[in-house]
């Protein structure tokens, strides 16, 4: 009986694979004889109804013009071996070549041994444990990190000379670069939008002119600085993550704690300063594209003239109102900073450790965007702004 | 375990190679026999790991040819190409194990996209290499569970999951103590012994090249290719050039500091 197929290299310098029962075998054993070649890409023979056990005591393996072998033939075998032990045979391999029969030993010391490491189950309280410990250490970290940074921060206040100024500087310029296209698309098709929407509405009581009120309100208040930090988190926050992450991976941020060089200000304070510095400038720049995205609309679609739009902008739009985006903006720019540089400086040494270190970036930058928001109109709502 | 092998698994010929404008090997040839372990060695900047690079094909030579049993590798199609590369296994310095993926995944990676076995008959050959280089039962750690040693020998378990002819080493000893490296030279030979691998191994590690190499090949980077080659015993007695002489000498020193067995004793070192 030939219990394999051929060989998916035959007609290539290979022959197939075969397994063979001896029926004419005087012994009284079972006589299985391999030969040909055997490759990982054929399939490995199986052992069932190959050899007539009931008759057979022992089972006994023999080379048959046994050609080029790997670990194939090795895998027939500890099947094989695995088969006689369930059916009480005996597995004799002595005629096989010596190195098959120092791999076979080698297998069946290594089932011996008990197993170096079992991954247990663990039982749901277990697994809550770890999850709540593991939350625990976070909040300590995130409080340890921010007030590493406040001390930063005053230190840099005492000591300004001392700062790494060139690097924040170009930090920044790295924020606007890669930030500018992003922003002036967004921003400007938010400004689109929000009077399309608008002058669905107002046309109807012939009050398309307020389109500019609600744009010019909604752009300065909420919409410029929001688009300009939820574009900066997904750009600066994930680059922060990314760059430290990569450090951290090669032993660059161990390299600065053992010259006794803080990391905080060698690395974090700069990049929070700069994403502080940049994102009122990139919602101010925001909120100038999503005016104009505004007056495209109404200039084009609701015949008003760009002048009495800007006349109306300007009659509407307070200092306040801007100040109150600015304000909130600079505190999006602080939170997308120390989202950026916790999750590089904490981020596990591997490269997946790196690409969830970045997700996990921008997903706590857009946290901290939306509930600084939220807790800005709290305010702003109290103090009648 | 190829019983009738060709003359040489590989055939380096007039292989000239660099990066950009830089010629670093120039006109280089040598050739591999089967069953060998050749160790590539030279000082910093020599151009082993280039070498190396243009011997898997990760660097494009200017010119000249890589030959795999007698197969042209650098003008190879994709399907030659693919078929060439299964051929051969790599361990990287940096040992280069998928940090997302176990050490089973892993070594079953190759198996997954090299041959149509059942993922139950993978698993059983991910288990064997795993027992061959020493790591049964750890098949569920991830890279970062493992120590400096035990990443090595899963790095090899992954290199040799297709049952390569050829293994390349870059640098196998390197951020190992001297038991760890020791004990990794007793498993090249063992798996040499037993599959029948051929090893090349660029290596610094001049301990390890006298228990280990049957033959070393000396590169230099003022002659931009190879200056010496011969067995290593010899080669730091009897070699006219001054320069592999002090190399390899230090190598003699520094073993025999470490006490270790000579060349003559490695296969007798096996059987323990």
């Amino acid at each position: 009986m030939t219990a394999s197929e051929p060989s998916a290299g035959e007609g290539q310098g290979f022959k197939a694979a075969t397994a063979q029962w001896d029926a004419g075998a005087a012994s009284g054993d079972c006589v299985v004889k391999v030969g040909g070649d055997w490759r990982l890409e054929s399939p490995v023979p199986s052992w069932k109804g190959l050899c007539n056990l009931k008759a057979a005591a022992n089972v006994r393996v023999l080379p048959a013009d046994l050609g080029k072998w790997d670990t194939s033939l090795l895998l027939f075998l500890v099947h094989g071996r695995k088969w006689c032990v369930e059916s009480k045979h005996q597995f004799i391999t002595d005629a096989l070549p010596e190195n098959l029969q120092t791999l076979l030993r080698q297998v069946a010391e290594a089932a011996k041994a008990p197993p170096q490491a079992q991954r247990a189950a663990r039982t749901i309280f277990e697994r809550t444990e770890t999850w709540a410990t593991k939350l625990g250490k976070d909040a300590r970290d995130n409080i340890s990190f921010i007030g590493e940074c406040t001390l930063g921060l005053v230190g840099v206040l005492k000591r300004p000379h001392q700062f790494r100024w060139v690097d924040c500087v170009v930090e920044m310029q790295q924020c606007w670069a890669a930030s500018l296209p992003i922003v002036s698309l967004g921003s400007f098709l938010v400004g689109v939008i929000l009077a399309f929407q608008a002058a669905i509405q107002l046309r109807q009581y012939g009050a398309a002119i307020f389109v500019a009120d609600l744009v010019g309100l909604s752009v300065v208040r909420e919409m410029g600085p929001m688009m300009a930090a939820i574009i900066l988190a997904g750009g600066i926050g994930a680059a922060f993550a990314a760059q430290l992450g990569n450090m951290k991976v090669d032993e660059e941020i161990d390299a600065l704690e053992t010259l006794g060089i803080s990391t905080v200000d060698f690395l974090a304070l700069p990049r929070l300063l700069a994403a502080t510095v940049m994102m009122p400038i990139m919602a101010l720049y925001a909120n100038v594209l999503g005016i104009l995205g505004g007056m495209f609309v109404a200039a084009t679609m609701l015949n008003i003239p760009a002048a009495a739009y800007w006349v109306e902008t300007q009659n509407r739009v307070g200092l306040g109102d801007v100040s109150s985006g600015l304000i909130k903006s600079v505190f999006f720019g602080l939170g997308i900073g120390i989202a950026g540089c916790l999750r590089g400086m904490k981020c596990d040494r591997s490269a997946a450790g790196v690409g969830k270190a970045t997700t996990s970036a921008v997903v706590t930058g857009i946290l901290l965007i939306v509930v600084t928001d939220a807790v800005f109109a709290l305010i702003f709502n109290v103090l009648r702004i | 375990m190829n019983l009738n092998p060709p003359a040489n698994v590989i055939e380096v010929q007039n292989l000239t190679c660099g990066y950009g404008e830089t010629v670093v090997l120039q006109n280089v040839s040598f050739a591999v026999r089967p069953r060998e372990v050749l160790f590539v060695i030279g000082r910093s900047g020599c151009g082993k790991s280039t070498l190396l690079r243009c011997l898997i094909g990760l660097l494009k030579p200017f010119q000249g040819k890589v030959l795999y049993f007698e197969k042209d590798f650098t003008a190879a199609d994709t399907n030659q190409r693919r078929e060439i590369l299964k051929s051969f296994g790599v361990i990287y310095q940096s040992n280069a194990l998928w940090s997302s993926m176990t050490l089973a995944e892993n070594v079953s990676l190759p198996l997954e996209e090299h041959t149509s076995l059942s993922a139950a008959d993978r698993d059983e050959i991910v288990a064997l290499k795993l027992t061959e280089v020493g790591l049964a039962g750890s098949g569920a750690l991830y890279p970062s569970e493992l120590s400096g040693g035990m990443k090595k020998r899963a790095a090899l378990a992954r290199a040799l999951a297709l049952d390569p002819a050829i293994v390349f080493f870059d640098e196998p000893s390197e951020g190992l103590d001297p038991i760890t490296s020791r004990d990794m030279d007793r498993l090249i030979l063992q798996v040499r012994d037993i599959l029948g691998t051929t090893m090349v191994i660029v290596s610094h590690q001049l301990s390890s090249i006298f228990r280990v190499a049957d033959r070393v090949m000396v590169l230099d980077r003022d002659a931009k290719g190879i200056i010496a080659e011969g067995k290593p015993s010899e080669l730091a007695a009897k070699s006219s050039d001054p320069r592999v002489r002090e190399f390899l000498r230090q190598g003699t020193n520094a073993e025999e500091r470490s006490d270790g067995p000579s060349v003559d004793e490695k296969t007798e070192a096996l059987s323990h």
